[in-house]
Parts: structure tokens; sequence; C-alpha cells
């Protein structure tokens, strides 16, 4: 196993009737890095993410996750692998309080008799409680997840992601719909969080990106368009023309 | 709620609000047959609190626990028609010793599939675990190929038709249209009595407490929480790590479970099983006593069952042409005006008015996932 990469994407096809939304990409990601693919509406961004969690089934190509190929496993083999994903929407369980949304994501009683037998002990209390801090809801811990606003329902999903721990990251254009001051706190946040483990982001805002991007992935039509830099990447004259350009 | 106590306050009220109407109320107000009348309702009402945690909290609408409401039925049925069965009974028929309508049919020899149905262990443990088996292949079938929502409900259906058509065509083994009737005793204890009746209404009851404790116990753990998770965000939960299938594998053979038991306990007190309760027609109405109850309150589905079976009766006896219009109408009203159904109806409008005339200034939230308040 090449211990330079924690994910391996190689050759990775997905095919809808035809209409290849992601054709033959390849991409390596590094421990600890954090990858920001871009491009334009369609070129594929998110369907990258479900193959590598699962959701949509690839057509052809490899993805290794430390060693393991998860295109052979279930959604829920690889957030046991170490995977975890944020929706673009936010992704929260609305009848329940932020406290059960956060203990639902607690890595532990995954199975069915698991679940009947879990106990919130303290060790589960005092997790949530942090989790809880670090996104800014320890004063809502009672209150339905409903009542969140847009935000806080982004901020729960990515503590509900946190709880879990998982080794690579993957957000699904985390600051959309967020206001000013709500995007610089999770700028602050995701910055705080991306310090130990991989993640990979895909996001529109460009001064977000040039924030937080260890290195850019450019997608245009299911394919890589470009990489590298955040500064080689806004130079390169093909990404000014498909995207940057307008 | 951070407290996972296991009953908050109300819900002990309502819990023994519930056990005085049955066990106090109801044997001294009701006569012997109204009574036994109401142990029938209560039998169904096994089937409606399965489906308050399969389709309340899980989302999964089942058009099919006659099913199983059928299977335990049947197996219960067996044993007591086994034990009805015996040589001195059966003199007249040319082969002695087999059911009647075996005999009827022409069958010289009991089926194979009928010899463990002589044990009572055996058939009681059948009661639950026929059902169970029943709904495990049926989940696996379809919660591990994603099948859901409406497709679900057809499939289910189509189960509860195929099973009758099985039933009635297979005479020879399972009394056909007729069912299995004519059931005596019960390790030699007669069933047909009053007194009888009187016993098994109680044990019926106890049954059903026990049943409740279970549900109850299930809402309020993790795998409670979990299927209200699946119901709103199925993906999330399934990105959360937890294999959605088996959860609901194991929902639905719950739900199956407790209809089985329901099946049983109305072969004993009502005295037969027919097909007539397996197939589409009752299926769908179990689902109405759980909408009409309140289908997040597992104490509404019970309540529910007892109202609309008690509906049932009264305007089948003086109207017997307009009960099925009513029915449709009720389902109609419940879905359009009370989503809830009357457990609903309590915890958002009796119950906050309740408070106020009492003089509570507390505000009243709607109870948690719209848990019951009776």
């Amino acid at each position: 196993m090449d211990e330079r990469f924690i994910l391996k994407v190689e050759d990775l096809t997905v095919s809808f009737d035809g209409f290849k939304a992601v054709d033959h990409l390849s991409f390596y990601v590094e421990p600890n890095e954090c990858r920001v693919i871009i491009g334009p509406n369609g070129a594929g961004k998110t369907t990258v993410l479900d193959l590598i969690c699962g959701r949509t089934k690839a057509t052809e190509g490899s993805v290794v996750f430390k060693g393991k190929e998860l295109l052979a496993m279930r959604e829920d083999q690889i957030v046991h692998a170490g995977v975890g994903r944020k929706f673009q929407t936010p992704s929260v369980y609305e009848d329940l309080t932020v406290f059960e949304n956060l203990e639902l994501s607690y890595p532990k009683g995954h199975g069915v008799f698991g679940a009947l037998a879990f106990k919130r002990d303290e060790t589960v209390r005092a997790r949530i409680k942090e989790i809880a801090q670090t996104i800014f809801l320890d004063g809502q811990l009672d209150e339905k997840a409903a009542f969140l606003s847009h935000g806080q329902k982004q901020w729960l999903e990515i503590g509900m992601l946190l709880i879990q721990d998982p080794e690579l990251l993957m957000l699904d254009e985390p600051v959309a719909g967020m206001s000013v001051a709500e995007r610089k706190k999770i700028a602050e946040l995701l910055n705080r969080i991306i310090q130990d483990r991989s993640v990979i982001v895909i996001e529109h805002d460009m001064g977000f990106v040039a924030d937080i991007a260890t290195r850019v992935t450019v997608l245009h039509q299911g394919k890589t368009l470009s990489e590298g830099t955040m500064d080689r990447v806004q130079n390169d004259p093909k990404v000014v023309e498909v995207y940057l350009g307008h | 709620m951070q407290s996972s106590a296991f009953m908050s306050r109300k819900e002990i009220i309502g819990f023994v609000i519930l056990a005085a109407l049955i066990f106090v109320i109801f044997p001294a107000v009701l006569d012997n047959f109204r009574l036994n009348l109401f142990g029938k309702y209560l039998t169904y009402a096994f089937v409606a609190v399965g489906l308050a945690l399969c389709w309340g909290a899980g989302g999964i609408l089942s058009l099919g626990q006659g099913v199983f409401f059928g299977l335990g039925g049947y197996c219960m049925a067996m044993f007591l028609k086994l034990e009805a069965s015996t040589p001195e009974n059966t003199a007249i028929q040319s082969t002695p010793g087999i059911p009647d309508f075996m005999d009827w049919n022409q069958l010289t020899e009991l089926p194979w599939w009928w010899e463990p149905f002589y044990s009572l262990p055996i058939a009681l443990i059948a009661v639950v675990a026929v059902p169970v088996m029943f709904a495990f292949i049926i989940g696996v079938a379809m919660f591990t190929r994603r099948v859901g929502g409406v497709y679900f409900a057809i499939i289910t259906q189509a189960f509860a038709a195929i099973m009758t058509i099985l039933i009635i065509g297979q005479q020879g083994y399972t009394g056909g249209v007729n069912g299995i009737t004519d059931l005596r005793t019960l390790l030699g204890w007669d069933i047909r009595t009053d007194e009888a009746k009187t016993v098994l209404y109680f044990v019926n009851g106890v049954l059903l407490f026990a049943v409740l404790l279970v549900a109850q116990y299930v809402r309020k753990s993790k795998l409670g929480r979990l299927l209200i998770a699946m119901r709103d965000q199925e993906d999330r939960v399934r990105f959360s790590g937890y294999n959605v299938a088996n959860f609901k594998i194991f929902i639905f053979c719950l739900g199956a479970a407790f209809a089985g038991i329901g099946g049983a306990m109305f072969t004993l007190q009502v005295g037969f099983m027919s097909p007539t309760l397996v197939g589409i027609v009752p299926s769908i109405e179990m689902v109405i006593f759980c909408a009409v109850g309140g289908r997040l309150s597992i104490l509404g589905a019970v309540y529910g069952a007892l109202l609309v079976n008690w509906a049932k009766t009264s305007l089948s006896e003086s109207f017997p042409e307009l009960w099925l219009l009513g029915l449709g109408g009720l389902f109609i009203a419940v879905v359009m005006v009370f989503p809830n159904g009357l457990a609903g109806v309590w915890s958002e409008k009796i119950e906050p008015r309740l408070l106020e005339i009492m003089g509570k200034k507390k505000s009243v939230a709607p109870a948690p996932d719209g848990a019951p308040a009776e």
C-alpha cells in the first residue's frame, strides 16, 4: 500500500444512460490535506462525493481509502472505514432534538441490538456537550432541530460528522446559504477541524477556497481540468476560460 | 429531552388510565357478550400497536398486517383443532382423528406440517415465530433492495391477497373459506363458556400490556429515535454508519410478532380463524385503527382499535350497508383533518385546554414526537 496517499481515486467513471457524469477521473489525497473541488454547475462535483461514499455506484474505476476498496462496500461500511459525508442541503433529523441528533451520530451502538441496549452514559453526554460547544449549539441541546436556523442546521450536520471523528471528511458546499457573519464563523470552525484529518470540500466561494485549500482540483464535464495550488489553478488559462472567466 | 427515562409522568398516567379501563371499568360495566366483543377488539389493538411502531415511528406502511394476524391465529387454531379432533369426537368420519374439513376433502392422513401442532409449546412458539419468519423473508427481500414507501405498501397488500387465495384454495389443508372452526378446548379447558371467555379477556389484556411495554421500551431506546430519524432523513442515517435495512427488518418483524400474538388471542376468544381476517380489507382496517388512534402513539393505537371496532359493531347492527362507507369516510377525515389521529387531537387541542382550565400557566409544546398523553 502506498503510504503517501490516504485516498486514491483512479479511473473513476459513472455513466447515467450513456451520459458520463464522471469520466475516468483520477486524483490522490494526502493525509491532512484539504482538497477543494471546484467547477461549473454540472461538472460532476457532487457525483464524485456520491461515488466515494457509496451513494452512487460507479460504472468503473477504483476508490481506495487506506488500502481498502470502497466501491465494493455498503454505505455504512464506508462510514465505519472512516469516511464522513455532509450533504449539500442540511440533512438533520428535524423531529429530534440537537442532543438526539448528535447522539445518533455517536459511533457506538450501530447494530440493531446495540441500538436497543445503548445507554446514555457520562462519556456520551460529555462528548456531545463538547461537540455542541464546538458548533456553537451548546445552548440549544434540548431544542428540536426543526427550530434551528439554516446556518445552525449546517453546523449541526457538521457536528454530527465531527462526533463520528472520520479520517476523511467530505463537505458539500458547507457555507452555501450562510450569512457573512456565519460564513466567517464556519471558516474558523473548518480551519480548526481540518487540522488533523483529510478533507474534501466542494465550494464556490473563491475567498473561502483560498482560505482553506491545500490543493484545488478543477472539474469540467466529469474530467480534471486542472489541479494544484490555488495560485496555479487560478492562473491556468484553461480554467480561466471555462470557469473563473465569467 | 436529555433524560432517557423509560416513561415520562404523562405516559405513566396514560398507561394507568388504559389499564383501569381494560381491567376494571370494562369488566364492571359490560355484560359477558359485550366484554367478549371488546376482547376481540383488543386483539386488533396488538396489530395497531405494531403499526404505530412500523408506520408511525418508522414510516413503513404495511397493508398486509392481516397476514401476520392470520398466521398467528392459524397456528393457534391448528393446535386447538387437533385437540378437538380426537378419534372419539370424529368417529363418524371416514378417517377418524383428523380435522373434519380434511375428511370432507378426502384427505386420509394428517399433513406432515400439521404434526408439530399437537404440542402446545410448539404451537405457542409458532404463533410468534411463523409471522416473524414470514416478515423476515419479506423484509430482507424488500428492504435490502431499498423498496419502500408506496411500493412496499402495495407489495404487502399483494401478500395479503396471495395469502387469502392460498388459504381458500388449499381447502383440505387449511379449512378453505370457512377457516378452522368448531374449536373446543385448550388442554381440556372448555374455551366456549362465559367464564372461560372472561378469563381469556384478562389474559388478552395482560398480554396487550406486555406488548405495550415492549413497544414503549423500543420507542424510548436509541432504536426508537433512529426510526424517527430514518423516516425523515434515511440517507443521513445511512451515512452516519447504520445499515438502514436491518433496522427496518427488525421493526417489521416486531410488528409481525405483535400481530401474531393478537391473532392467536383472537382465535382463542372468538373460537375460529378464517381467511376473512387475513385479506386486504382487514389489513387496511387495521391501518385505519392505527390512523384513527394516532399513528405516532402506541396508546392511541389501542384506543383507535377499540373505538373503530365499537363503532363498526354498533353501526353494522343498525345500518349494515352503511358501515364500509362510514369507514372510508372516517379514514379520509382522519387523514385530511387529524393527521395525528385521536392522540394528536388530545395532545394539541384538549390537553392544553385542560391545563388552562386547571390554571396551570405552563405553555404546552406539542409532546415529543407527538407522544400520547391519554
